[in-house]
């Protein structure tokens, strides 16, 4: 999933300062799981941001909104007829969700409450890891589940680098070095040989905007497109 | 015998079978070209190759390149060092094309020190290739003129291509096969990590004597000569991938008072001696921290000297 981390408090206050009608909107997928920008996050929010208003003498009048996938036009649409009526809005999703919701509302200003941080794993309640950075050329079936790009420090193709610690990486005790497990759990699965030979300098896919279109659906964005 | 892949001095030296001792001097926090020439000093006639560090612990310095140019006017073979943490592959080749076109014939390549031991921790890392990628995109650009991207290089630059190898970092078996990547990437000639723990590294060197490796590439042992006891702790507990045996530390702290440093010279010169004799080994790379001007001094007693002219 995508996790992030909600923005302090006073940063999402000086982007909007000057608005007095506020629509929050969580999201309840992935920034729901992390605790980020799910319902309750929302809520809160506006709830800080009505009392620091209050205070400051500037009051401000919110609502929230929680939609199911604000990465997805179709559950986006719910909010079409609530939206006129507020200044602003703090989209509380990932940046692809904040982005989606400008473009469909392309004359608000759309401000995002989090900060989208990485795509990873839920280890524990409210505790995240990173372990993809999408490099659109996934080495995950050589290098044993194990993910050089995004768990070595350095992105390093042919591991493990000199810096090495016991099994630490080089950066910190805590951090484990990514190539000591690859070899650790390829040595277990007697798959050694998958790393003896060089793995050729990367093909980096993600230096420009990405778009997919899976097969059987080109005809459809086609169409799309033509509209 | 085969035709020479580069003018590199080293090279020449390596190929007429004398046994090399290369040196190491880091470019000043500046732009001071004097600082260069006074730290060139010492080395001149009593190395035969001088690694110009990059932007070394990942701490701004005058560039590589351009401090090799003046230890070459100096009079030193320059090893001009690259790493993978600050350029990418476009940067890389133009640089090196650069550094060719200005005499430069050796080149080490090495991913570096990662950007939070540095001073600007914030830096993107770039990462483009790896070291071992970094060795192989050198060789073809050589020995195939064309550039990674593919197309034709005019005057290819003819690079004696170092890499660097850690014979102590966990998982110590797989260190060999690492140097046997990077001996199948197209290396000549490696340095290697400071070598404190001897019976490790024989070890090491005898895997890659069965593996028939030091037939395919030339391995500098990496010798320090420690000042100071605390200098040896520090070694030991803060440097990533150092090995330092706790006799070492012991060894230097039996030593009378104001013997520290003669002792640790005491240890690299016993150090050099088994080298000189050891199957395998081509050479010694002397990594005097901040101590250049004890460089002749250290040869001296090695007995290292006088260099063969080639
Ligand atoms: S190699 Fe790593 S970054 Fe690339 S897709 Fe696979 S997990 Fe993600
Ligand atoms: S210590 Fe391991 S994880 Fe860290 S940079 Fe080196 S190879 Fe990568």
């Amino acid at each position: 999933m995508i996790v992030a981390e909600r923005k302090p408090f006073d940063e999402i206050s000086d982007l909007l300062a000057g608005y007095d009608k506020v629509l929050t909107v969580g999201c309840k997928t992935c920034v729901a799981v992390c605790l980020a920008g799910g319902e309750k996050e929302a809520a809160l929010l506006n709830k800080e941001l009505m009392l620091a208003r209050k205070v400051a003498g500037k009051p401000v009048e919110t609502c929230a909104a929680l939609v199911e996938r604000q990465c997805d036009m179709e559950f986006l649409a719910e909010l079409d007829d609530i939206v006129d009526q507020y200044d602003a809005i703090v989209s509380m999703a990932c940046g692809a969700g904040v982005q989606f919701m400008a473009e469909r509302y392309p004359t608000k200003p759309v401000l995002p409450g989090v900060n989208t941080t990485f795509i990873g794993v839920n280890r524990d309640v409210g505790w995240y890891e990173e372990k993809c950075r999408s490099c659109g050329n996934c080495l995950l079936g050589v290098t044993g589940g194990i993910c050089p790009i995004t768990m070595c420090a350095k992105s390093l193709m042919n591991g493990p680098c000199g810096g090495t610690n016991q099994t630490s990486c080089e950066i910190n005790k805590d951090q484990p070095c990514a190539w000591y497990a690859i070899y650790q759990r390829l040595a277990g699965q007697d798959r050694l040989d998958n790393i003896l030979k060089m793995t050729e300098i990367m093909d980096w896919r993600n230096n420009v905007p990405r778009t997919i279109v899976q097969p059987g659906y080109e005809q459809r964005k086609a169409a799309f497109s033509d509209k | 015998m085969a035709e020479f892949k580069s003018n590199s001095k080293l090279e020449r030296i390596l190929r007429a079978g004398h046994f090399a001792f290369t040196g190491e001097l880091g470019p000043p926090r500046g732009s001071s070209v004097e600082h260069v020439r006074e730290k060139a000093k010492p080395l001149k006639g009593n190395v035969d190759l001088v690694n110009i560090t990059d932007n070394q612990t990942a701490m701004v310095r005058m560039s590589s390149w351009a401090a090799s140019i003046i230890a070459k006017e100096e009079g030193l073979e320059p090893n001009y060092q690259m790493v993978c943490r600050d350029r990418n592959r476009l940067a890389m080749q133009g640089d090196i094309l650069g550094a060719y076109a200005m005499g430069i014939n050796n080149i080490l390549c090495l991913s570096g020190d990662h950007m939070q031991f540095g001073d600007h921790p914030g830096a993107k890392g770039v990462f483009d290739v790896d070291s071992t990628q970094l060795i192989h995109m050198v060789k073809k650009m050589r020995d195939e003129g064309t550039f990674q991207g593919g197309a034709e290089i005019e005057e290819p630059p003819k690079m004696f291509i170092g890499g660097a190898a850690n014979p102590f970092a966990e998982p110590f078996e797989w260190r060999v096969h690492r140097l046997a990547k990077k001996v199948a990437a197209g290396v000549d000639f490696i340095q290697t990590q400071c070598i404190f723990n001897m019976e490790k590294f024989r070890k090491w060197v005898a895997q890659a004597n069965d593996m028939g490796l030091t037939e395919k590439v030339y391995i500098l042992a990496g010798v320090t000569p420690m000042k100071s006891v605390g200098m040896a702790k520090y070694m030991k507990n803060r440097v990533p991938g150092m090995d330092v045996p706790d006799e070492i530390i012991k060894r230097l702290q039996g030593a009378e008072k104001g013997k520290v440093a003669e002792e640790g010279i005491k240890i690299a010169c016993e150090q050099i001696e088994e080298f000189k004799e050891m199957k395998g080994i081509a050479g010694v790379h002397l990594m005097a921290i901040e101590w250049e001007h004890k460089v002749p001094e250290i040869a001296e007693r090695a007995k290292v000297l006088p260099r063969p002219v080639v």
